[in-house]
């Protein structure tokens, strides 16, 4: 058909990468509106046609990804063939299943917008979460340990048996296939609340209820690596009194985010 | 006795208390009906609003914090540690799934956005704002998802129904909560919970 010249909306150098799109319906959508075609009506040819073209350097992506634009450019070649079919005769015209098969675009449209929809509702939350980056709470933590000095560095057993307490409480134990949960990230969570919370984090607040095992279990070990980073510290007020975990005031370089070797 | 000081008193429970203070919490400590706590609240507020005031009172999840005020953002950053990055627009798309149609499963989520929303799903579960809500009945009895607190307290919204109002399609009238019918104008939602534009809840008589 080779309408590929001169596809409206496109201009010299103008090249829109695939990795800057969210999926297929997200390059979808664009299309759409740089075409500024109707949603309810879309040109189907004409889309089929820039969806192809603009997957061409499909081979960008990792295959899991590059398979899901396939996927959709496969729905669209159908979609278009199934236009070019006669329709079969209508039985009934109340029924509203049966209307729905009457056009092949139907799904689609639905699920665009729905997309849609809900990427309008993300650019909202999007305006909100920058409006809370630049609010600071008290931070969340208990009660801040007045009075005499409290007791520093703990022992490691002190730790351990803090923990083994929390792993004996009412957790509802629930056997999730392999969940992964890496380490780095746990670290960096932990990290990220400790800088909130100027007066601590009680310990057992770190672990999430309704967790599955293996996060306590990752938690606790993303918490003995900041400790032994020097990061973290874990402060104990009085015997058998709650261990309250901090920010190392010790090192001044919180921007190295790395995780060391391992 | 207690009108003396009520607002000193509030004062001091918001900055004591560890996480968002509701209102009925307020009148039970202070032993006040929840109305008059709200009018408390409604005074302190204003005094907030003075200028000179580096802290005001916002009202989220569920209850009423403490905040610094944005314009200061910049010099409590140099005491405390940034916040980290905001949401990446995928992450933000799958969450603002989660939010609308809660409770949800992955497939469902993978049906709107029309990719594969492991990884995402998991980091937001890290981050603890959404969490597991059992499962749904049918085949695989898939897992469902819905938002936390800290989802909440992260956007600073005071409850679910605050979300943020988007279009409703008519076509298919379940596929998004319904709009909030006052804010159907579309705009000017954001304010609102500082009570700073013509608060509606000026009846504090």
């Amino acid at each position: 058909m080779g309408t590929s010249g001169q596809i409206p909306g496109r201009t010299e150098g103008y090249r829109v990468h695939l990795e800057n799109f969210d999926g297929p319906l997200d390059l979808l959508l664009h299309l759409i509106r740089r075409s500024e075609m109707n949603i309810y009506d879309i040109p189907i040819a004409q889309i089929t046609e820039q969806y192809l073209e603009m997957i061409q350097d499909l081979d960008d992506l990792d295959i899991d990804r590059a398979s899901e634009f396939l996927v959709m450019a496969a729905t669209l070649l159908g979609i278009k063939s199934r236009m070019l079919l006669p329709k079969p005769p209508r039985l009934t015209d109340d029924l509203p299943d049966e209307e729905a098969e009457a056009d092949p675009r139907e799904e689609l449209v639905r699920q665009l917008v729905a997309y849609s929809q809900f990427k309008e509702a993300a650019e909202a939350l999007r305006a909100r979460e920058q409006e809370m980056a630049r609010i600071y709470t008290r931070g969340f933590f208990a009660e801040e340990p007045g009075g005499p000095p409290p007791l520093q560095g703990l022992t490691l057993e002190d730790l351990v048996r803090a923990f083994q307490e929390v792993l004996k409480e009412e957790w509802n134990w629930r056997e999730v296939p392999r969940e992964e949960i890496p380490l780095r990230e746990k670290v960096r969570e932990i990290s990220f609340l400790l800088g909130r919370s100027p007066g601590g984090i009680r310990f057992r607040d770190l672990f999430t209820r309704g967790g599955s095992r293996r996060e306590v279990v990752v938690t606790f070990l993303a918490l003995l690596e900041l400790m032994r980073r020097g990061r973290a510290v874990a402060v104990q007020e009085g015997l058998f009194g709650e261990i309250l975990i901090r920010r190392s005031e010790a090192s001044p370089r919180a921007s190295s985010e790395g995780m060391a070797e391992v | 006795m207690i009108w003396n000081h009520g607002t000193a008193i509030l004062e001091a429970l918001l900055l004591a208390s560890p996480e968002p203070l509701s209102l009925k919490r307020i009148a039970e400590v202070i032993g006040l009906e929840e109305r008059e706590a709200r009018i408390l609240l409604e005074d302190l507020r204003r005094q907030y609003e003075e200028p000179g005031r580096g802290i005001c009172i916002r009202e989220m999840a569920g209850g009423y914090v403490l905040t610094t005020r944005p314009e200061y953002a910049d010099y409590v950053e140099r005491l405390l540690q940034p916040k980290a990055r905001g949401l990446s627009h995928a992450a933000l798309e799958t969450l603002a799934i989660i939010a609308y149609r809660q409770p949800v499963t992955k497939p469902e989520i993978e049906g709107v956005r029309g990719v594969k929303v492991d990884r995402i799903v998991e980091s937001l579960l890290e981050r603890r704002l959404i969490r597991e809500m059992g499962r749904k009945e049918g085949p695989g009895r898939p897992v469902l998802y819905g938002t936390t607190q800290e989802f909440l307290q992260y956007f600073g919204l005071k409850d679910l129904s605050e979300l943020p109002p988007v279009a409703v399609d008519n076509s298919d009238p379940g596929l998004i909560l319904k709009r909030r019918e006052e804010a159907a104008g579309g705009s000017g939602d954001r304010a609102d919970a500082q009570g700073e534009s013509q608060p509606e809840q000026s009846e504090a008589e």
